[in-house]
């Protein structure tokens, strides 16, 4: 099984992602993270899913995502050639004891103290999985009392933009 | 498909058919731009698109088009029984006219009393729209009377649908369903509108603009792709060309005798492709798959090539996959890239509508040919095949035992239905053993002749479907060939036949058991014959009785004359013409009786041999290599002397 990256350019209508994740679901292909969002363009949402599969469903996939009449455009993002950013909040315990050995934590990891009280701090770190895989191990001696993560959402390097064609495709059928 | 498809993301090009007289009313006014209701709006707009007939039943939310419906001297309502058969009609329609088939119905119950129809037009990629009520908007999501989230439940088996709440969308919502139904590879589409929609104040115009960017089907096939296709065909020695409904769906049958008549390869065509190729040109081995011919499953695989037309390497041609065709290359050309490869890896896939694919395929052999300069014509090219091919065919081909206890062959019935026919006879069948017999007896010389449930396998398709293909194609004699189980899931329709003038003939094959199931129990249950006897109570279906073999089967025996029904009286009832036969002396003069009513339907009870079994098979989940030619008989290939 191999981790792929897709950027999925979708019509920004009602249940558009329930057409997504039913798919997926049917035909039993697995989603690791799935984020939705606006674009730089109002009638288009993008997609960024992440799925988990060996090469040959991989272009089923995207094949059947393709079939779905309100999905515009599929890039797969190379993890070398696309910036791949999480999100995550997460609630450690922190006393006057261990709030500062916590707060150096995230200092190390370049995150953020967005909240603190008496007995906990709550963090906001930004980066890939692995970064903020490495920054959880840390804390989690400290007590992580809840946490809350987003999908990944990507985007390639360079100046070429996927957006511009399915924009153009828009502007005819508008 | 090509025939109907506009350029994309451009308005239907259909435009309304200014009526006789240029008398202006609500539905069929011609000019653009009026204020009409959302109702009207939707009368108009099916006018507009050329839809002619819809089947359907009224109901709550959807009760406001039906208002408008009834003015409309363009549009037919046929009203049906159930929801069920309006979805098959339609599908039959469809599949016999070449159009796109519409159906109606009310939200909740009746919408989701479709959901059978359109997973089977899903299934069978038939064009077909489904218009359904839906509660007033502001209900929506309150669990109101009749609500059913319709379009939620129907995602997975469309090709698309549409939730409608404002009035103005009504016309370009229907243009885009009909155009999605039917361009690229076609299927259903569910277009839901709510009450309040329906009844409010709108303009209609038309044409309307297309809002369909992400939409673009490809039709037209790489160049590429079809150069290496022909290499392939001039260089093997072994080939195959394996045909599928998209052959019938893109009307290419013409292109594909030119094509087989060129390579002088076999054809093979599937359950969904009956009728691309005729069944009587001497290059034809029949159908593959589980219940195929000896000749068609084995010619895949002993083939160095498979040129796939407008099919998909569904499990039931496949037989276990990794098995399957070991020896061959695979050219795969269907219209829906998603098949390629799905199934079996393909080594040139070919993504375009079937028809423009294999024009291409021709001048490229063609040209392939004089470069070549190989010589030999047809199919002399591949003479050692041939004489393999042939052996198969001619020591294994298809038939059957008559019973000796002087009752009717089930086998026989149908051939001989097939055979009294008139020309251009459409034939339908339900799903089961009456239905592998209908493919393998009646020889389809024509496409659209044969109509049947091949993805979904939906009992009880037979008759509602034989329905819509009467209305499509009025003058063509339909036959929808039936077995006692199908028939008791959908009779109702007949009804609806006899009352519109819709005569359809009705042979129900009647064992008195669900046979294709109890031939399952026959083989693979140690003869337990678990509820698959329609004649008996439960004792008979061995519930409750510990006892396996033996007496149920006499049991069965003897309920069968029980005739309950009696498919007689209920045909009677139902304002058709009922006919029994169960003497073999009889069976053509009934069928030829049969044949000469034509005012109203017609049901004939033939009460059949019940033992009798669909052969050859390749068992569920075994190689295709496995096939029996009848039971216990494995056909000897002279393994190992090949390859």
């Amino acid at each position: 099984m191999s981790k792929h990256t897709l950027s999925v350019l979708v019509e920004n209508k009602p249940g558009i992602l329930a057409r997504i994740s039913a798919m997926f679901f049917r035909r039993g292909f697995n989603i690791d993270s799935l984020a939705v969002g606006t674009t730089e363009h109002p009638d288009i949402s993008r997609m960024t899913i992440v799925v988990n599969v060996e090469d040959q469903p991989l272009e089923q996939v995207t094949k059947q995502l393709n079939k779905l009449v309100n999905v515009l455009k599929i890039v797969e993002l190379e993890p070398g050639a696309a910036v791949q950013r999480e999100l995550v909040l997460v609630k450690v315990r922190a006393d006057n004891e261990t709030r500062s050995q916590v707060v150096e934590i995230v200092q190390l990891f370049r995150a953020k103290t967005v909240d603190v009280s008496p007995e906990a701090v709550t963090i906001e770190a930004t980066g890939s999985g692995e970064k903020l895989e490495a920054m959880l191990k840390m804390l989690e001696p400290y007590g992580i009392k809840e946490l809350v993560q987003s999908g990944t959402i990507a985007i390639g390097r360079g100046a070429r933009s996927i957006t511009d064609r399915s924009l153009r495709a828009l502007d005819r059928s508008a | 498909m090509t025939e109907q498809a506009p350029p994309r993301s451009e308005p239907h090009p259909q435009p309304p058919r200014a009526r006789a007289g240029g008398q202006s009313r609500v539905p069929g006014h011609t000019p653009a731009d009026k204020t009409v209701t959302g109702a009207q709006s939707l009368i108009l707009a099916l006018e507009a698109v050329g839809a002619d007939t819809v089947f359907g039943i009224p109901g709550g939310a959807i009760l406001p088009a039906y208002d408008p419906l009834m003015d409309s001297t363009r549009v037919r309502h046929v009203l049906v029984r159930h929801e069920q058969g309006a979805g098959h009609a339609a599908t039959g329609y469809a599949q016999v006219t070449g159009k796109v088939g519409v159906c109606m119905a009310t939200s909740g119950p009746g919408a989701t009393n479709l959901v059978t129809p359109i997973a089977d037009a899903h299934m069978d990629s038939v064009p077909l729209v489904a218009i359904t009520g839906q509660v007033a908007s502001k209900a929506i999501g309150t669990d109101a009377f009749q609500e059913a989230d319709i379009c939620g439940i129907t995602m997975p088996i469309t090709k698309h649908n549409f939730l409608v709440t404002d009035p103005a969308d009504i016309p370009r919502v229907i243009s885009e369903a009909f155009h999605i139904a039917s361009t690229g590879r076609p299927g259903p589409v569910l277009v839901d509108i709510a009450k309040d929609t329906l009844q409010a104040p709108t303009v209609f115009s038309w044409p309307p603009r297309h809002e369909l960017p992400g939409y673009r089907p490809v039709t037209k096939p790489h160049a590429k792709q079809i150069r290496e296709a022909a290499r392939l065909v001039g260089a093997s020695r072994r080939p195959v060309l394996y045909v599928g409904g998209g052959v019938l769906k893109a009307r290419a049958t013409a292109e594909l005798k030119v094509l087989a008549e060129l390579t002088g390869a076999p054809v093979i065509t599937t359950l969904m492709g009956l009728g691309a190729f005729p069944d009587t040109h001497p290059q034809h081995l029949g159908m593959p798959g589980m219940h195929g011919t000896v000749a068609a499953v084995t010619s895949l695989q002993k083939a160095d090539l498979i040129v796939a037309l407008g099919a998909r390497f569904d499990d039931r041609v496949t037989g276990k996959l990794d098995t399957f065709a070991p020896y061959a290359k695979i050219v795969h050309a269907d219209i829906d890239p998603a098949e390629i490869g799905k199934n079996r890896e393909a080594d040139v896939p070919i993504v375009g509508d079937a028809r423009e694919v294999i024009a291409d395929l021709i001048v490229a052999v063609q040209s392939e040919q004089e470069q070549g300069g190989t010589g030999a014509a047809g199919t002399e090219r591949y003479a050692e095949w041939w004489q393999q091919l042939n052996r198969w065919r001619e020591t294994y081909p298809l038939g059957y035992d008559l019973p000796t206890d002087g009752t009717l062959s089930p086998q026989q019935v149908i051939q001989r239905i097939g055979e009294l026919a008139p020309e251009n006879t459409v034939y339908t069948a339900g799903v089961g053993q009456h239905q592998m017999w209908a493919a393998h007896y009646i020889e389809y010389d024509k496409p659209r002749t044969w109509l049947n449930s091949g993805g979904a396998g939906t009992m009880g398709y037979a008759v509602p479907a034989a329905m819509g293909a009467k209305a499509g194609a009025p003058e063509a004699t339909v036959w929808a060939i039936d077995g006692d189980g199908c028939f008791q899931m959908t009779n109702q329709e007949l009804v609806t036949c006899a009352l519109n003038s819709i005569p359809i003939k009705v042979a129900i094959i009647n064992n008195g058991a669900l046979g294709m199931v109890r031939q399952w129990q026959t083989l693979f249950y140690n003869k337990r014959y678990s509820n698959t006897v329609l004649h008996s109570g439960p004792h008979g279906n061995g519930n409750g009785a510990a006892e396996d073999t033996g007496v149920p089967e006499e049991q069965a025996r003897q309920a069968a004359g029980t005739r309950c029904p009696d498919f007689v009286k209920l045909a009677e009832a139902m304002g058709c013409v009922g006919l029994r036969c169960d003497d073999p002396e009889q069976l053509d003069a009934v069928i030829e009786k049969a044949n000469s009513i034509n005012d109203r339907p017609v049901v004939v009870d033939f009460i059949v041999h019940e033992d009798a079994m669909v052969w050859p098979m390749v068992a569920a989940g075994t190689s295709n290599d496995e096939i029996m030619a009848a039971r216990d008989v494995r056909p000897d290939f002279g393994d190992g002397a090949d390859d």
